[in-house]
């Protein structure tokens, strides 16, 4: 599988775990996965399995804490919340990601008038 | 930053519990898909489809599992884990290959420890002083007339020191000492110690601090009005119980009260550095003042200014030489010991004699692993072989070659780490039980440790070995067709015969290095034997001695030889009449031990070139002595009316008869010592070794003890009893006649031989030992090798004996294919030991190095131990029977 691609789909993901985690706050998997497809209006093709993957990640690097609790339809699931420094990454990678949207777009649009030259 | 350390190190963690984030995330991955089916339900879908949609949206459980591991964790290391438990499985499975592998790993690795300990105590690690590069031991060339012409004069001490440029410091030691040449008296019975008298500077010079108290002050150090001394700790622990308040207390050594200064630290052991074998008890300082007259007293050794080489030392030494005089009173002394001071190397003169010994040893027990490693490898060749199919399927399934290699030299790494753990433990035992071995001559030995560079020397040898046996079996499994493999159907095939090819050469290499082994060994063999073959000049065996005390105090000379022959007599008269005792006597040094010579006696009437003339061993002894030695005289021996008034006479062994009258018989001749006293020579007695066992004698001369004064006295029992029998009488009748008399150590004279030969057996044992592991190995190889062609060919076997083969035509020809392997291993063990037995032609004694005896035996030896190897596997194929090994797929 190439990396690149991963690489991108990675960083994406776990951008829009915290956004979904800091708007609600506590949720599951299950949860956070259906959120993120539903705020996209179903158009991010995500297989829900690889929200696990940028799960672990994250409460790795310190920025999501993880807890066992009970669903309102109790069911036993694992519950995320985003940590302070969860955070103070998320507004840092949120500036990053306008920026990087507004110098591509810019970019974009310069490629095009350069084609009709 | 932080969160990347962070992560970095769960990653880390979650390698070494796998199992809980796998259960978490199953059920995580459950909870998943139980909301996403009731979402679906509630969606009104039925509920098989509600289920086949949630799996679909999820993507797979199996992949999110597999990204979920990569992510939490290494997954390079997480695969070497899972290779390593299974390497574990697999040796669990084993465990037959795996505990004859783990023995053979064990002795080869915990040898090659052990010696490398040995090696590194002797040869590569510096002398335990600071800056011990910078020691220098100082003495003439060797020559015939022992210690008495490797020291030197008091005077000569001070006009080296004072006149050479080269040293911070220089110093010595009193040499001839004796063991248990003092008593510790005044608490109870008096107990026998050894003392050295050190120069003052002894221990700055070394650069050794007191573990407790002070050392010697200057004024001590010149003799001073008190009498100190300082303990090594050793003796302050196992004499004075440790007694922390032992700095300052009196002792009592030979009646005289003796202040302790100190207590030396453990890691200073005199014996250890400068008289291997013997154990030193008290320093006490030199006099030089009241030693000035008696000739050469010390040793001498420095310390080098830094920079400075022995070469600039030898160069100082040879300007200050021609102003030394022997004794500063007589001017026609000076320049005496031109010539006869030359520097070299404190560690040189300590180890470098065993630097040929020990390397030959760390080679055979490099040799050892050599043979060890091929073995293995023979036995993972013969393991892969039989795993084949098992490779082929995974390599089916997708796993690469480099993952299967890997997973072969997993396997040897493991097998090699665990041996390497038993191999510790075995060298720690080995070398705890060396340390203790107190009659073994070698230096340093109290200081043998398994250090931090013997653990590294360990891992290295784990990881060449593991490199060898693992390497090879992998690099043919995975250069092997996998497909042949997966078809190959039967040990018959045609991989199986070129595998037997290679693990033939295997065996025929370890053959040959067994041979090289063996001859070495055979060779040393041989020269021990000569060792303890050589007429020594006197009968170890049956014969003891023990350290005798006696008061000949007199007011004058003539009265004090008189009381001591009355004395002496006495003691002899009573210990003869034991039950048991053939003969006794006494001297003051006994062979093999320290010993002395004073002056160049002259026979009367002739006429030598200067240097001509021997300075013969001076030996003062008791009539009766000879006899109690076992040494032969012709002539007669002392006699107890020999006494001062009586004629001068000596006794003077046949190297000196030699050379004062060459051709005629020396009995009845007259000696003159310093010109103008006459001495007569009443018997010659036959070249005792004195300092070596295995070097030649020189000139000796015996003086009885009623006309010239002793250095102590050692008895001597000759007996029909076991020594040690002996012991409690002797010791009775020794306390009957002086309530003093010490609780001496009884010593056999045997012991005496044994210490003095103790390195040579030492080399020649472990040698030895390696050889015999060696053969074992070699052996087990040829058994492996055989044996597994016996298996592959049971269907030819089968149809050969179905087509009217006898059993004893199969076993013919199995035991042919034996002898092949091993005749062409010994051939070629045979030319490599010719190149081996010319290295090692310094350590052999008395013994040619193509010695055909050894090379016959250890052939016949080979071969003998090869067909018994192959004997087993042939009577394997004689049992075939036919139809079952026709049948059989």
């Amino acid at each position: 599988m190439p990396d690149s691609k991963l690489d991108l789909l990675q960083g994406t993901l776990d951008l829009m775990v915290l956004q979904t985690l800091a708007a609600i706050g506590s949720l599951h998997g299950y949860g956070i996965a259906r959120r993120i497809e539903q705020v996209s209006g179903d158009t991010v093709l995500l297989n829900q399995g690889t929200i696990y993957a940028s799960l672990v990640r994250l409460q790795q690097k310190g920025w999501i804490s993880a807890e066992w609790g009970t669903s309102n339809n109790n069911r036993k699931a694992k519950f995320y919340s985003i940590t302070r420094s969860g955070r103070k990454q998320l507004s840092q990678d949120a500036v990053y990601w306008q920026r990087l949207t507004s110098v591509m777009g810019r970019v974009l649009a310069l490629r095009i008038g350069g084609d009709h030259k | 930053m932080i969160a990347h350390l962070r992560q970095s190190a769960h990653r880390f963690l979650a390698l070494f519990r796998p199992s809980t984030f796998d259960r978490e995330l199953d059920a995580e991955i459950a909870t998943h898909l139980e909301f996403a089916i009731e979402e679906n339900l509630q969606r009104g879908l039925p509920p098989a489809e509600a289920r086949r949609q949630a799996l679909v949206q999820f993507g797979g459980p199996q992949q999110s599992r597999e990204r979920h591991r990569e992510t939490r964790s290494f997954s390079f290391l997480d695969e070497i884990l899972q290779d390593l438990r299974y390497t574990l499985r697999i040796l669990r499975k084993d465990h037959s290959f795996t505990v004859i592998a783990l023995i053979i790993l064990a002795l080869a690795i915990g040898a090659n420890t052990a010696v490398f300990s040995v090696v590194n105590t002797l040869l590569l690690r510096p002398l335990p002083f600071p800056d011990s590069h910078q020691l220098v031991w100082i003495a003439p060339p060797p020559s015939g007339c022992g210690l008495s012409c490797a020291t030197y004069s008091a005077d000569a001490y001070e006009e080296f020191r004072d006149q050479s440029f080269a040293y911070q410091g220089v110093t010595g030691y009193g040499a001839f000492s004796t063991p248990e040449n003092l008593r510790l008296t005044g608490r109870g019975e008096p107990q026998p110690a050894t003392g050295i008298e050190v120069i003052g500077n002894f221990f700055q010079v070394l650069g050794v601090q007191p573990g407790k108290g002070r050392l010697f002050t200057p004024d001590e150090a010149r003799g001073g009005p008190q009498h100190v001394a300082l303990l090594a700790d050793p003796y302050w622990r196992r004499q004075f119980n440790a007694d922390p308040d032992i700095v300052g207390k009196s002792i009592e050594l030979d009646g005289t009260l003796v202040t302790v200064v100190g207590v030396l630290p453990p890691s200073f052991d005199f014996g250890a550095v400068f008289s291997p074998g013997a154990k030193v008890d008290l320093l006490t300082p030199l006099d030089l003042n009241q030693q000035r007259d008696w000739g050469n007293i010390v040793t001498l050794m420095g310390r080098l200014k830094p920079g400075v080489t022995t070469a600039q030392a030898l160069q100082d030494a040879e300007r200050v030489a021609p102003n030394m005089y022997f004794n500063t009173r007589y001017p026609e002394s000076k320049g005496r010991y031109k010539g006869r001071l030359v520097p070299v190397t404190l560690k040189d003169y300590v180890t470098g004699k065993l630097s040929r010994s020990l390397i030959a040893l760390w080679a055979s027990v490099g040799v050892i692993l050599l043979i060890a490693g091929v073995n293995l490898a023979n036995l993972l060749l013969a393991r892969t072989a039989a795993r084949g199919k098992e490779f082929a399927l995974r390599g089916a399934l997708g796993a690469n070659r480099g993952r299967i290699i890997r997973q072969l030299l997993l396997e040897s790494l493991v097998l090699s780490g665990a041996g390497a753990v038993l191999g510790l433990a075995l060298a720690f035992a080995l070398i705890t039980w060396l340390k203790t071995q107190g009659s073994l001559a070698l230096p340093l030995l109290s200081t043998l440790r398994i250090d931090a560079q013997a653990l590294v020397w360990t891992a290295f040898i784990a990881l060449v070995t593991a490199m060898i046996f693992g390497l090879l079996p992998g690099l043919r499994m995975a250069s092997g067709n996998l497909q042949d493999s997966l078809k190959d159907s039967g040990p018959g095939a045609g991989l199986g015969r070129k595998q037997e090819r290679l693990r033939g050469a295997l065996v025929i290499s370890e053959v040959a290095l067994a041979c090289m082994l063996l001859v070495s060994a055979g060779l040393l063999l041989r020269s021990f034997m000569k060792v303890l073959d050589v007429d020594l000049g006197f009968e170890p065996d049956r014969a003891a001695s023990i350290k005798i005390d006696y008061d000949d105090s007199a007011p004058t000379e003539e009265a004090s030889q008189t009381k001591r022959g009355v004395i002496l007599q006495q003691i002899l008269e009573r210990v003869t009449a034991l039950p048991g005792v053939e003969a006794a006597g006494m001297a003051d040094y006994l062979p093999l031990g320290p010993n002395r010579n004073w002056d160049t006696p002259v026979p009367q009437g002739k006429t030598f070139a200067p240097g001509e003339l021997p300075d013969p061993l001076v030996y003062v002894v008791t009539p009766g002595f000879i006899h109690a030695m076992g040494t032969r005289l012709r002539g007669r021996d002392f006699s107890w009316s020999d006494g001062p008034r009586s004629e001068r006479v000596v006794l003077i062994n046949e190297s000196a008869a030699r050379v004062y009258w060459p051709g005629e018989d020396g009995v009845g001749k007259i000696l003159m010592r310093g010109g103008t006293d006459p001495v007569r020579v009443i018997g010659v007695v036959e070249d005792v070794h004195e300092e070596h066992v295995e070097g030649g004698a020189g000139s000796q001369i015996y003086y009885p003890v009623m006309q010239q004064g002793p250095n102590g006295a050692q008895m001597v029992v000759r007996t029909h009893l076991p020594p040690s029998s002996l012991a409690p009488g002797v010791l009775r009748a020794l306390r009957e006649l002086n309530p003093k008399q010490p609780a001496a150590e009884f010593r056999p004279i045997r012991t005496i031989v044994d210490r003095a030969v103790s390195p040579r057996r030492f080399f020649m044992l472990l040698v030895a030992t390696f050889a015999t592991l060696g053969l074992l190995l070699a052996a087990l190889g040829i058994y492996g090798v055989i044996s597994y062609a016996v298996t592959r060919q049971t269907q030819e076997f089968g149809v050969r004996m179905a087509l009217g083969a006898t059993p004893a035509l199969v076993q013919r020809i199995v035991l042919a294919r034996t002898l092949k392997l091993a005749a062409t291993g010994i051939a070629v063990g045979a030319a490599g030991s010719i190149v081996v037995s010319q290295v090692i032609v310094s350590l052999l004694f008395h013994t040619t190095p193509s010695d055909p005896a050894t090379f016959v035996a250890v052939m016949i030896l080979l071969i003998s131990v090869a067909l018994v190897a192959g004997y087993f596997p042939a009577l394997r194929a004689t049992r075939i029977q036919p139809a079952i090994a026709l049948r059989c797929d």
